[in-house]
């Protein structure tokens, strides 16, 4: 990145890049540490969550605040002009990974409150694992500059929605066996879902980051496997 | 699911990152160099000017871009040691060829310089000598014609309209080479070539003189060397980039400016160059 005549310009860059490695390990670690809480019905950890939020939302404010300040100060041109409104772009999803993070954390208590069986859990556990590899994935592909590697990643965001779908209608199956389920498994719905929707934003990154990088955007189309909205579970 | 074909989307998506160019060469250099005495200030230079856009010449001090433009009206001939090689045509015509009246080339292929240059003499007079010498106007009637007409392309009219006798070096900068841009357009050139025309004045006339660069594209062609890069950026649709007498990169203004081929072009537009 570095090498600019102004040096300080470098340093503005580089304060923003930094900005956008502290907001990515923050989504990871809260993304991470939710589905922990829910899974292990730790109201505690929950609790932290959910005032971490607060310190992702500020670190947004802070990126916008310095991108503006930067584009006023320095025009940047080219890969820095780039860099600066890919991170505006990567920040704001970002900022609604920890938003949805933080709604899983709200769930714990409702979810736990019930004598839930262990067993509705297991799919949501597959599923946080693959969206933590896909968020871990992304960053680091990033931060070593490997375009070519970010191109794969986004397509794996396919396996997070097969992994969706089979959740949906495990937990669907679940609620039909037994009525006393239907409130948990409506929480852990939703907590599906947010694992979907921040595997959605994590490929929203992975393009930023490509074009970022490569100056080039990906064809706009790629698989989508999330059926749930037209799942239907037969009598 | 998507409505769209992919192709469609993405030509949807391509066509609003580039404008669609113009493919008229207007004028058109080949293997241009150009050496002052024995040492070489430009080699090899492919490059066409294309109808009815502007085309930035960039590049640092020394790069060879104002020594191009020069060719291009044969300015360099001006200068005793320098040698010209290659060919540069208008209209596919050789504007080197020996048949060619070099005051009526001068004419079809305008220029503005770094600093106001105004004649010491009447704003009139700054408009109307052209046209005299070249013979344009029949009467006094058509040649106030023709004054006026300048003015207000140039957007000096309104300005100098009830001052038209006093003299040009009275206005303030920017108006002096609006009044410059106006001296050129009365012989009714068909490209103005410009050498950094906005580096001496404000940003409120740097401003004016940049609308009035968009507003002359419409019936000229322009080529404009600047060392601004928001400037290019600005009034070019198409960009040549020049680093130590070589052209390196030419193209779309849109993409050079965010996403350009060569390293060189991207240190410089971005300043990391030296």
């Amino acid at each position: 990145m570095g090498e600019h005549t102004v040096s300080s310009f470098d340093q503005d860059l580089e304060h923003i890049d930094k900005l956008i490695r502290e907001m990515s390990d923050l989504a990871a670690s809260m993304v991470r540490d939710a589905i922990r809480a829910l899974l292990h019905t730790d109201a505690a950890a929950a609790q932290r969550i959910i005032s971490e939020d607060a310190v992702m939302d500020a670190k947004q404010r802070e990126i916008d605040d310095s991108a503006i300040t930067l584009i006023a100060k320095r025009q940047p041109m080219a890969q820095d002009l780039r860099a600066v409104l890919g991170a505006i772009r990567m920040a704001g999803d970002l900022e609604r990974i920890g938003d949805l993070a933080k709604n899983v954390a709200k769930r714990v208590g409702a979810v736990g409150e019930g004598s839930t069986p262990r067993g509705l859990s297991h799919g949501i556990d597959d599923m946080a694992t693959l969206v933590l590899a896909q968020i871990k994935g992304v960053i680091a592909a990033y931060a070593a500059r490997k375009p070519e590697d970010l191109r794969t990643l986004r397509v794996d965001d396919e396996k997070i929605d097969l992994k969706y779908t089979s959740v949906f209608r495990e937990l669907l199956t679940y609620m039909m066996e037994d009525p006393r389920n239907i409130t948990a498994c409506t929480h852990l719905l939703f907590c599906a879902k947010n694992l979907e929707r921040i595997g959605d934003h994590m490929t929203n990154i992975a393009e930023n980051a490509y074009y970022v990088l490569t100056g080039s955007q990906l064809p706009a189309n790629r698989p989508k496997q999330d059926e749930t909205a037209t799942t239907v579970l037969a009598e | 699911m998507n409505i769209m074909s992919q192709e469609k989307l993405e030509e949807a998506v391509s066509g609003g990152m580039t404008a669609k160019p113009n493919e008229v060469i207007k004028m058109q250099g080949r293997k241009v160099g150009v050496f002052y005495g024995d040492k070489q200030a430009l080699f090899d230079v492919d490059l066409d000017v294309r109808q009815n856009q502007v085309t930035a010449l960039i590049g640092p001090s020394g790069c060879g871009k104002s020594t191009f433009l020069r060719c291009l009206n044969r300015m360099n001939d001006t200068i005793d040691s320098a040698r010209v090689t290659g060919k540069i045509t208008l209209d596919g015509e050789d504007v080197y060829d020996p048949k060619i009246d070099v005051v009526e080339l001068r004419a079809r292929v305008g220029m503005v310089f770094q600093k106001p240059n105004p004649f010491p003499k009447s704003i009139y007079e700054n408009v109307a000598y052209g046209p005299k010498i070249h013979g344009l106007a029949k009467n006094k009637a058509e040649l106030d014609q023709i004054v006026e007409s300048s003015l207000k392309k140039a957007a000096l009219w309104n300005e100098a309209k009830d001052r038209l006798n006093e003299p040009g070096t009275g206005l303030s900068g920017g108006q002096q080479q609006r009044l410059c841009i106006a001296r050129a357009i009365a012989v009714s050139p068909e490209v103005i070539l410009m050498d950094e025309p906005c580096s001496a004045l404000d940003p409120i006339a740097t401003a004016k003189v940049e609308e009035l660069i968009d507003e002359l594209k419409q019936n000229y062609t322009i080529v404009i060397v600047t060392h601004s890069m928001q400037q290019a950026a600005r009034v070019s649709q198409r960009t040549a980039m020049f680093h130590l007498g070589y052209l390196v990169e030419e193209g779309a203004t849109d993409k050079m400016f965010t996403n350009p081929d060569d390293k060189r072009t991207q240190d410089y537009i971005t300043g990391r160059f030296g």
